[in-house]
């Protein structure tokens, strides 16, 4: 057996972090965290995810409060159950965080994110790949005689759909805002 | 109240109202306003290392032995980067120290100017918090908001980063009393899990308390209720190397330090006992082992005030968050109001296993012929010292874990170590900052040679201050551990682990001014010791030791914590294998 011949669960390059023969399933949440706006918050928030080796799928900010300095930052991580309470435990660590809420977990909620998609082409590309947008409720936010932008709004797997189709027809390039997410109800 | 003033003087005002009395530090030209504060006043006494991670070490070992708050003052750049090391120590050890850095002009920032780096984007990992403040206004209450944080909750470093502009500007000073802050830790533990805990503890076999540094950072009253609580159960109790102390070594539930290097009574009683009780511990790896074979059969209690340290390595029954001293009140309160229950029946017998462990006597040697013992030297200097009003600091390696298993502890702050981080250099600017706290104790650093060399230039700061401390090196010109593992691991090969060109000790301290003594002779040893306590200022003790000793016990990388190896006739051959081999 080879000295480097480290069993599952384990990660291959420290000693420091063993972990246990846990659940392994990997699940992904969104987290909303509130913090102060501040210099510094979000490499702080960044710099955690990137220290301890936990991913970011999405991630989005933005002031939310002006008269009370505080932003909210939107973060769809993934991992075992073990890693993600541990994710969110080592946010509220940090000191400008306020609050750390996990959308997945704590009820329904809702999931939004907005692409731009630049799409060009001649003839029948062209009117089909209008055609698609309109179901997809996209709106067309600008146009030339060779090409289109279009904005879409909805859920990850609704944009990751609709820019299959378009990739057929043109497609050059794509912008996403990555997720905001809410909490149903009160 | 509000006043104006100039950031360099809002700087030592802000510390004089924190209670700071000693600062540690060095200058340089981004912080030169505040030096000359320092100048004009006496209410701080600042105290001038040789090297900025002295500084904070220093700091670290005034703040560990007193339960205040460590401060340093440092440069930008260089000064900053030399701090680095330090912050992460007393991160990983959870030591509250301030350390305030210099920085260029708010307009040079980012113009790659002398002496410029990102103070708080290279420290941000490595501190609780920290802080750059642009505007002379927000100064002061960003220095009390730093102090409140480093103490508050889990301790830890934080630092805050002040423009040279920002010191020379004048702006209106906020009172200690006006700072607002959302940041309060949880200190009250949840009452039905404690109670959940009282009830395992009413009906326990095998119970056992498992105590860390969280015990000594919480404070005196977490001390007494802990040895009330240990008294008045009959449980036995360990510790991890933060917590030593806490519960005294002569006390009769003592089973002495677990972990790699711990007590085989000890290690025994966490892998066989029915109930542990984590007292402001964090399951480190090198308590735990390898973590699959970990306790099998217990249920597992942590009492922690940082939640993030519940279930990050181990998954626990009874998890409580809250600060230790607030818990273990309400514990007792809750267990004597049940009828003071244990399993006296079970417990007598736990005893009786523990007693059987403890008669194999894993820490005794044999001291024979003219070349001492590693171990000889610390019983004696055990001996010889423990009637004295003591501090320990050390460095790091072999003879840290000696250290740990020889020497007693009979109260908490009173051993100064760098446990998380391991960062050898750590104990002679660490027992400058003990003796400043501390004029008239005897501050010892148990050093190895090695580790000595690394912050040796601090000898110079003992001698400009006066600070009688005493340097007790165990020269084995080797790095021991480092050694031990190329024995046990890498086939005998013993790659850069010998210590060449070492400098003559004696003749070292008298360049400094210092006395120096050398002993290579078990019937020299104790009349060399009692020379070294009763020398009035500091000493450089060489003390010539058995080269090729190893540290035992010692639970092997990838081993659990029933699978020891023990000293005296040790088979050390095949000791790690497989993964363990990969393991640190």
């Amino acid at each position: 057996m080879s000295a480097l011949n480290i069993k599952k669960g384990s990660t291959s390059h420290s000693a420091y972090n063993l972990k246990a023969g846990y659940e392994d399933t990997v699940e992904r949440h969104t987290l909303a965290i509130l913090v102060e706006n501040e210099p510094g918050t979000l490499a702080r928030v960044i710099g955690l995810f990137a220290g301890r080796g936990y991913n970011i799928e999405s991630l989005t900010v933005a002031e939310t409060d002006h008269h009370g300095h505080l932003s909210r930052i939107t973060i769809v991580t993934s991992g075992t159950p073990q890693v993600i309470e541990q994710i969110k435990a080592q946010l509220g660590r940090i000191v400008p965080v306020h609050k750390v809420n996990d959308l997945t977990v704590e009820g329904p909620s809702v999931e939004r994110e907005l692409a731009l998609f630049k799409v060009a082409g001649k003839g029948d590309a062209r009117i089909e790949a209008v055609r698609l947008a309109d179901i997809f409720r996209a709106n067309v936010v600008d146009s030339t005689l060779e090409s289109f932008v279009f904005e879409v709004v909805g859920t990850s797997e609704k944009i990751d759909a609709f820019g299959e189709l378009m990739r057929p027809l043109g497609l050059t390039e794509v912008v996403r805002t990555g997720i905001a997410a809410l909490s149903r109800g009160t | 109240m509000t006043k104006a003033m100039t950031g360099a003087k809002m700087v030592v005002q802000a510390l004089v109202d924190q209670g700071v009395d000693v600062v540690f530090g060095y200058p340089g030209g981004a912080v030169l306003p505040i030096y000359d504060e320092i100048f004009q006043q006496n209410h701080i006494q600042h105290v001038l290392v040789r090297h900025e991670q002295g500084a904070v070490h220093a700091a670290e070992g005034y703040a560990r032995s007193t339960g205040k708050l460590g401060v340093a003052l440092v440069t930008s750049g260089p000064g900053a980067t030399n701090a680095v090391t330090g912050l992460t120590d007393a991160l990983l050890d959870s030591i509250p120290i301030l350390v305030l850095t210099g920085q260029v002009p708010t307009f040079m920032i980012g113009s790659d100017a002398f002496q410029e780096a990102d103070t708080v984007g290279i420290t941000r990992p490595c501190t609780k918090h920290n802080w750059l403040v642009k505007d002379t206004d927000d100064l002061a209450r960003t220095i009390h908001e730093a102090c409140h944080v480093a103490t508050a909750g889990r301790p830890g470093p934080v630092l805050v980063d002040i423009p040279k502009d920002v010191q020379f500007a004048t702006g209106t000073y906020t009172t200690k009393q006006a700072r607002k802050s959302h940041y309060s830790p949880q200190v009250k533990g949840d009452i039905t899990s404690i109670t959940d805990l009282v009830k395992a503890m009413e009906t326990a076999k095998r119970p056992l308390f498992y105590t860390g540094g969280g015990v000594v950072n919480s404070g005196d009253a977490a001390t007494q209720l802990l040895r009330e609580l240990v008294a008045a159960t009959n449980f036995p109790i360990t510790s991890t190397l933060m917590g030593l102390g806490c519960y005294p070594a002569s006390g009769d539930n003592w089973l002495g330090m677990l972990g790699m290097h711990g007590l085989y009574e000890a290690n025994m009683a966490m892998h066989d006992c029915d109930l542990m009780i984590n007292i402001g511990a964090r399951f480190d790896d090198r308590i735990t082992g390898v973590i699959e074979k970990f306790s099998p059969h217990s249920k597992k209690a942590h009492i922690d005030i940082d939640p993030s340290s519940i279930n990050k390595v181990i998954q626990v029954d009874i998890p409580i968050v809250g600060d230790i001293a607030h818990v273990l009140e309400d514990l007792l309160k809750v267990w004597k109001s049940r009828g003071r229950k244990t399993n006296a029946e079970g417990v007598s017998k736990w005893w009786d296993q523990i007693n059987t462990w403890r008669s194999i006597d894993c820490l005794k040697f044999t001291q024979t012929g003219k070349i001492i013992k590693p171990q000889y030297a610390l019983s004696r200097l055990e001996e010889l010292t423990k009637k004295y009003d003591r501090y320990i600091t050390t460095e790091v390696g072999q003879h840290q874990m000696w250290a740990a298993q020889y020497l007693g502890f009979e109260n908490p702050n009173r051993w100064m170590t760098s446990g998380g981080l391991g960062t050898m250099g750590y104990g002679t600017p660490a027992s400058i900052g003990v003796q400043m706290a501390h004029r008239e104790s005897l501050v010892i650093n148990v050093a190895g040679e090695a580790s000595w060399l690394m912050n040796m230039q601090e000898m110079g700061t003992a001698m400009q201050y006066k600070l009688p401390v005493k340097q007790f090196i165990l020269n084995n010109e080797r790095l021991g551990m480092v050694r031990q593992w190329q024995e046990l691991l890498h086939g005998e090969r013993y790659s850069s682990s010998w210590s060449e060109s070492l400098p003559d000790f004696v003749k070292l301290a008298e360049a400094f001014g210092a006395k120096g003594i050398i002993c290579s002779d078990p019937d020299d040893l104790d009349d060399a010791i009692m020379e070294m306590i009763t020398y009035d200022g500091p000493v450089i003790f060489d003390c010539l030791v058995e080269k090729h000793e190893n540290c035992f016990p010692m639970i092997p990388s990838g081993k659990a914590h029933n699978d020891m190896i023990l000293g005296e006739n040790a088979d050390t051959a095949n000791a790690i294998q497989g993964a363990g081999g990969a393991l640190v």
